[in-house]
């Protein structure tokens, strides 16, 4: 066993070290550390993936036969830790991450060809339709309805929670196309324009004071039955696909510790009457920094299964219940740091586009809405509690 | 030993509740949350005819006499109701440092106006860099051949733009805190007005060459550090109650919720998992009330003893509330993380519950200090 790279692996750490030190741009980093939701909007996200597409790194995961550079476990694990440790914008993971993989796994040869260079170089920009009002951890109960109409199915029905619907042109959502005694068996997988006539998007505005999710109505939306991956009916399989990719994509320890060195510095700092004097403060950071440190071993665990072809097994439940906690606890600590200026309330958003200076430190602006909307964390791809009885079935047999 | 409410209590806490049940609706808080000042000067003027502004206030200035018990029970119920008029600031804290700090001639000047509704007061005492110490005041009162001149900047200073004179901490010549009464719209004196976390409005304040008439300064140049601790006590225990009532509300909601709403074909509140997690939150809302209920009790105990109770609730029911907001919106599932509901505004103003005078961190430490334990506080 050996926790270092080896020198192949040091000369590509170096080259992604370039690459980010060439195309983050400062508005870029001050973007991303002011934005306090899950992703960056559009015109930042969007410029940063055209600049990891310009180097053909637009989408890591993908086979090379659809412009995936190739990576061994490794080298995925050195990219997305410097990207975290530089602070690049958070991209919109429903193209690359979500439909691609879909797509590229039971997508039509029409289907691949089109929509796959578009997530690429960022042309089309894409939302995920799955949960419903009545439809949230008992996802297969869902009921927007798509009727056969000769080459078409009519949709009608409304998915909530839909993030950045409001600026995607794409909508990937399971459908109800047959009413069947096992729910999931009647449920299909359906590629949606945005632009097509019968759809409204109403925004939801999270406590955090962002508007990054919605809900989507579906009124007598013609959609062809081209527009359909895979079969009739099999939708659930693949959205179950996607969702393992949602619950487990691997690589978050980069992430939770950049989010603690952004508190870490701010309790460091005069902004906060240099918070880390505190002795609780102090302890909490450790207690968070060593239940990163446990993430990333276990994670590097699975990577170093992957990389000999072994199946790691059904850890994507236990890592997203470590993951979204260790997030929340993070954000938690944040608010604590940051002390009374927490009960600034900035309500303009982007808080790094703002027309005044605000009366507080500009870096204390996102803590607060960074622990009220990251209470979403252990609710949004499938609840902690469902987390655990997945767990108790899948892991532990019971 | 009887912790039964009086006759009289009780009928405090059947008009409270019917007011707040009745005035402080959904609409009404969505239109305040867009008002400039952040609360209805006609509900405070309602305020001062139901006599609750004269509460606390002692008879021979025009007040009622009333104690923290009474505090406690309509701070309740304007925790159920989001209440944002500045009840606090003006009425809890404000005449707290007035009554043990001002001269008669002081006392006799402000008190009448705060019970009759006419006079609106903040305290502005904290700094970014004291991070709670009570003790620690960089703002400087210099004396001058008028008065004095007050230098320094104050963070959070709760309705600092609502109120006519502010309660300004600053360290005298001496090194002793005096307490200024600084009249809204001072020459040098500069505002940044900002919306507060869980409604109402708070204000940055910075001070540059304020000059004040020597009356300014509350009382007689003694330190004013001990009357300080005690109107924060006295908040923190009020606050305690409110932060009961927010609670108890965001538990009722979320057992509605739970029995409501259904997923894999039964109702949320069929699961075991849900079902403890209620039960935890119950039990967590009851500790919070007892511990409510004892800083009340003891808020006029000798020094030690009525900061200790007064640490200990704000530690205990910090803790409580935080379980309770968070498991509260977890329950609600993703809607409870929207403003479609009042569940986000109910956990945001426990989140400001937390914030205000320290978190629990710093109350077990003060505690612990307080009972000798050897901590820094």
């Amino acid at each position: 066993m050996d926790l270092t790279f080896s020198a192949e692996e040091r000369a590509f750490e170096q080259e992604v070290r370039d690459f980010i030190a060439a195309n983050l741009t400062p508005e870029m980093k001050r973007a991303t550390a002011l934005t306090p939701s899950v992703f960056s909007d559009p015109d930042i996200g969007m410029a940063w993936q055209r600049a990891l597409h310009k180097k053909g790194w637009g989408a890591p995961g993908w086979p090379v036969e659809y412009g995936g550079p190739d990576w061994t476990p490794a080298q995925r694990w050195i990219f997305e830790s410097e990207c975290a440790r530089a602070g690049v914008p958070n991209v919109n993971v429903m193209g690359v991450k979500m439909v691609g993989p879909v797509i590229i796994g039971f997508g039509s040869p029409e289907q691949k060809n089109f929509y796959l260079p578009r997530i690429l170089s960022g042309e089309d920009y894409w939302c995920q339709g799955y949960s419903e009002p009545g439809s949230g951890s008992d996802l297969a109960s869902l009921k927007t309805r798509a009727a056969r109409d000769g080459d078409d199915y009519i949709i009608n029905g409304t998915k909530i929670w839909t993030t950045h619907a409001h600026h995607a042109n794409r909508m990937f959502a399971l459908v109800r196309t047959n009413e069947t005694e096992r729910q999931q068996d009647g449920i299909s997988f359906l590629l949606i324009d945005m632009k097509t006539p019968g759809i409204t998007t109403r925004p939801i505005l999270t406590i955090g004071g962002d508007h990054e999710v919605n809900q989507v109505f579906f009124d007598d939306v013609r959609v062809p039955v081209a527009n359909r991956v895979g079969e009739e009916g099999k939708g659930w399989t693949y959205g179950k696909y996607l969702l393992e990719f949602e619950r487990g994509s691997g690589i978050a320890s980069a992430k939770l510790r950049d989010a603690l060195k952004t508190i870490s510095e701010l309790a460091e700092s005069d902004a906060t009457g240099r918070a880390i004097g505190d002795p609780d403060i102090a302890v909490r950071m450790s207690e968070i920094e060593v239940d990163i440190d446990a993430l990333e071993m276990t994670e590097l665990r699975v990577l170093s299964a992957l990389q000999t072809g072994q199946n790691p097994g059904a850890v994507s439940s236990l890592l997203k219940l470590r993951v979204s906690e260790i997030r929340q606890a993070v954000t938690r600590l944040g608010v604590d740091v940051i002390g009374n200026d927490g009960l600034y309330v900035e309500p303009m958003r982007p808080l790094y586009r703002l027309n005044e200076a605000p009366g507080i430190p500009e870096e204390l602006l996102p803590v607060v809405p960074e622990y009220l909307n990251g209470r979403a964390y252990t609710i949004f791809g499938g609840s902690s509690e469902i987390q655990r009885d997945i767990v108790a079935k899948m892991v532990l047999g019971l | 030993m009887d912790l039964n409410l009086s006759d009289e209590q009780r009928l405090l806490r059947e008009s409270a509740d019917r007011f707040v049940n009745e005035t402080y609706t959904a609409d009404h808080r969505r239109t305040i949350a867009n008002d400039p000042i952040g609360f209805s000067m006609d509900i405070w003027k309602q305020f001062a005819d139901l006599g609750w502004l004269a509460l606390p206030i002692p008879e021979a200035h025009g007040g009622l006499g009333g104690g923290a018990i009474e505090i406690g029970i309509l701070m309740e119920a304007f925790g159920r109701g989001l209440v944002s008029e500045p009840y606090l600031s003006t009425v809890v804290i404000g005449t707290s440092l007035i009554s043990e700090c001002g001269t008669e001639m002081q006392k006799q000047a402000l008190l009448p106006k705060v019970a009759d509704g006419s006079l609106i007061l903040a305290f502005a005492h904290s700094e970014r860099q004291a991070r709670y110490d009570l003790v620690k005041v960089a703002t400087t009162a210099k004396r001058t051949p008028d008065g004095w001149r007050i230098d320094g900047q104050k963070t959070t200073v709760l309705d600092g733009s609502a109120a006519a004179q502010i309660v300004v901490s600053a360290r005298i010549d001496d090194g002793k805190i005096g307490l200024f009464m600084v009249p809204q719209g001072a020459a040098g004196l500069t505002s940044h007005d900002f919306p507060r976390l869980g409604s109402g409005r708070a204000c940055n304040l910075e001070l540059r060459d304020v000059q004040l008439p020597a009356e300014a300064l509350l009382g007689d140049g003694s330190d004013a550090l001990t009357a300080i601790e005690h109107a924060v006590d006295r908040a923190v225990a009020a606050l305690g109650a409110e932060a009961v009532g927010i609670m108890q509300t965001l538990l009722d909601q979320t057992l509605e919720h739970t029995k409501f709403r259904k997923q894999f074909g039964r109702p949320l509140s069929a699961n075991q998992v849900i079902r403890h997690r209620l039960a935890d939150m119950a039990m967590q809302c009851d500790e919070a009330r007892s511990m409510a209920l004892r800083a009340a009790l003891m808020a006029d105990a000798e020094p030690v003893a009525r900061s200790r109770a007064a640490s200990g609730a704000k530690a205990k029911i910090g803790k409580c509330a935080r379980f309770v907001a968070e498991q509260s919106v977890q329950l609600h599932g993703a809607m409870g993380v929207t403003e479609e509901l009042d569940i986000g505004s109910y956990f945001k103003r426990l989140l400001a519950f937390e914030m205000l005078f320290g978190g629990s961190a710093h109350h077990y430490r003060r505690h612990a200090a307080l009972g000798g334990r050897a901590v820094e506080a």
